[in-house]
């Protein structure tokens, strides 16, 4: 036993006198840090860090088996998920770990962001940060295009579409994202040399730039209220905290960081375990027309703005207010560089967090749904409820199936079933009158589009006789507003 | 250690001259090596206006006042693009010869639009953009009308001119 640790210890101190790894690596593994950053808030960085390098190690091993070519990348993914002995699982960590990461990297700007660590002097590495943001969310993009699948291919629709929207130069941006006129093999090819290549090495050359600055700016202080960051002053202050109260970052800080690391990997297999792989969806053949396209939930809050914008905002919040969040992003140390630090006198920064939270996820929630995307066979899958049939007239019943056939219930529900596109049908009658259900129907309006030239006016009649019994048996028909009676003028 | 090792040779010294030809050959040899680099990335920019000429089947396979999905092969294909090289379009004949044929991508994000006879309406599952039997906008997202493919009847046989993926860019 001791000879073997001998003889380890002479192997190590041959390769320490050649290389001198350790004699460079020890100070900054064993850096001082403020003792309160030892916190578990402060573990997101490193986890990031750990899944990143899970991506990794997946990824390589799915490239030994995908083929990224469109006529058999399909066919290669579901080798994978049936017959490469672990090949299921490994995409599933692959799929699971990327979740992770777009996860974890978001809190870790988030925590980043509410400690003000973005200030003085540590604007360059939120820059950094920032870019690793945008990349890790180009990853998940183009990864999603390698699963091949139906998804993909109008995912790369949406993409193309989004870019042809820019003016002067969308032609040219289609052409050059999809590498060639429409989507197809070059396109693939394209996407892998980005998710394989090109991303992946900006991810880790913005890594090492992100971990020399933490290393040589230090990690950022324990915000405290009334502590304002200010440019002459800042530097000395932390290197005398750091020298009076500082703990090394190995071990003290490092055990906290080694359990979240372990954590989210373990977190990462343990879904991917349980939930297994996502597809592939659907062969990516485009005469398949009962496609219904969904990103991944990376993309889901996207995918719901352009539901519910005002179609004419769209091109600019598109091609200006993206860009122009980035570059804010971006920018942000440059213009709220110094000052406070804990989120305690940062209101505005606090609100803004909840605000933007709050808003992506009830979008990704809504976009989970999508119940602006018409039920497609909700006129073949769905019975009229019995209720709305009972005791009806042959002109009602008649209208039923007008309502059935004709796929209104693609976009309205009855009975809590069919489409949320346009308002629910029960109770119809106590909202429209008689004429106003036929003015409805004829022409449209309020996002329904006119079914005058569709309908004959028996049809018609018909459909508003059944909607007219929609409501309540307590509740009155609605009732045309009576105009008041003119006032005799006085003389 | 000696200062002029430390400093930039003037520019006029042997040291200098080779400072300077470094510097340019280096120069030359990225700018070489570039554009052929960016000539490929942006390659495919060429073949913008690439459209052709696809026959879609014969007239009679398209009954007057319906209609109907239609496939053809990507012009531009590669041996490579397996299911892909497929696109689909909506027939419309009108009557006679006369037809307007639709991409089959929504005019607002591309989604495949699907048809639904019964109530003579394209309706997109993406974002709920629905359109007409004759392509113009009905209700929901989409900026415009369906994209229309250029066609032509030749002996019996419908063409479109196609090839292209539809954006508010750049039609079929």
């Amino acid at each position: 036993m001791t000879k073997l640790t001998g003889t380890l210890r002479s192997i190590v101190g041959w390769l320490e006198v050649r290389t001198g790894l350790a004699e460079t690596l020890t100070p900054a593994v064993t850096h001082p840090v403020p003792r309160r950053t030892a916190s578990w808030w402060y573990v997101f960085g490193s986890a990031t860090l750990a899944l990143f390098a899970l991506q990794i190690v997946t990824g390589i091993c799915l490239a030994l088996v995908y083929v990224p070519t469109a006529d058999q990348a399909y066919q290669s993914l579901q080798y994978l998920n049936d017959q490469a002995a672990f090949g299921s699982y490994l995409r599933a960590i692959h799929f699971w770990g990327s979740n992770a990461m777009v996860l974890v990297m978001t809190l870790h700007m988030l925590q980043v962001f509410l400690w003000g660590a973005y200030k003085y002097p540590r604007e360059l590495t939120w820059i950094a940060g920032v870019l690793l943001f945008l990349c890790t969310l180009g990853m998940a993009f183009t990864g999603q295009i390698l699963r091949w699948d139906q998804d993909a291919y109008w995912g790369l629709g949406i993409g193309a579409s989004i870019a042809g929207r820019a003016p002067v130069v969308g032609s040219t941006l289609v052409h050059v994202l999809l590498g060639g006129p429409i989507i197809a093999g070059r396109t693939l090819s394209r996407f892998f040399a980005l998710h394989v290549f090109v991303i992946p090495g900006m991810l880790i050359a913005l890594t090492g730039l992100h971990l020399w600055l933490v290393l040589r700016l230090g990690v950022n202080e324990w915000p405290m209220p009334g502590r304002v960051v200010d440019r002459e002053t800042y530097r000395k202050r932390y290197e005398d905290e750091v020298q009076r109260d500082g703990v090394p970052f190995f071990p003290v800080a490092a055990r906290k960081d080694m359990v979240g690391m372990a954590v989210v990997v373990l977190a990462a297999l343990a879904c991917a375990a349980i939930f297994g792989p996502n597809g592939p969806h659907g062969a990516p053949d485009p005469t398949i027309t009962d496609a219904s396209p969904r990103p991944d939930f990376y993309f889901l809050s996207l995918f719901a703005l352009l539901a519910l914008l005002p179609p004419w905002t769209e091109t600019v919040i598109l091609l200006v207010g993206m860009p122009l969040a980035i570059v804010l992003l971006l920018a942000l140390p440059l213009f709220a560089g110094t000052g406070e630090k804990s989120w305690r006198r940062r209101p505005v920064s606090v609100v803004s967090v909840l605000l933007i939270v709050l808003v992506v996820t009830t979008l990704a929630a809504l976009g989970v749904t999508s119940p602006w995307s018409p039920v497609m066979d909700a006129g073949t899958a769905l019975a009229t409820p019995v209720v709305y049939v009972q005791g009806r007239s042959p002109l009602e019943l008649q209208g039923a199936l007008v309502v059935q056939n004709k796929q209104c219930r693609n976009c309205h529900s009855l009975g809590g079933e069919g489409g949320a596109r346009g308002p629910a049908l029960d109770g119809v009658a106590t909202r429209l009158t008689h004429d106003q259900l036929i003015r409805q129907v004829l022409q449209g309006g309020g996002n329904m589009p006119a079914y005058g030239k569709n309908l004959s006016p028996a049809e018609v009649n018909a459909v508003v006789a059944f909607l007219e019994t929609l409501r309540p048996a307590n509740q009155p028909p609605a009732r045309a507003p009576v105009s008041p009676r003119p006032v005799p003028r006085q003389n | 250690m000696c200062a002029n090792h430390d400093s930039l040779p003037s520019p006029r010294s042997r040291r200098g001259f080779l400072f300077t030809l470094g510097l340019a050959l280096s120069a030359t040899a990225a700018t070489l090596a570039g554009i052929p680099v960016i000539g490929y990335i942006f390659g495919p920019v060429r073949g913008r206006a690439g459209q052709a000429w696809v026959k879609l089947g014969a007239v009679a396979g398209f009954p007057e006042g319906q209609t109907r999905l239609a496939t053809y092969e990507n012009p531009f294909r590669v041996p490579w693009d397996g299911p892909t090289a497929k696109i689909a379009c909506w027939v419309r004949r009108i009557s006679g010869d006369q037809f307007q044929v639709f991409a089959i991508n929504c005019a607002h994000l591309g989604c495949p639009v699907r048809w639904f006879p019964q109530s003579r309406l394209f309706m997109c599952p993406c974002h709920g953009g629905a359109y007409y039997e004759d392509g113009s906008r009905a209700s929901g997202p989409p900026p415009r009308g369906l994209f229309e493919y250029e066609y032509e009847i030749r002996e019996g046989q419908l063409w479109v001119r196609g090839g292209q993926l539809p954006t508010l860019a750049g039609p079929v």
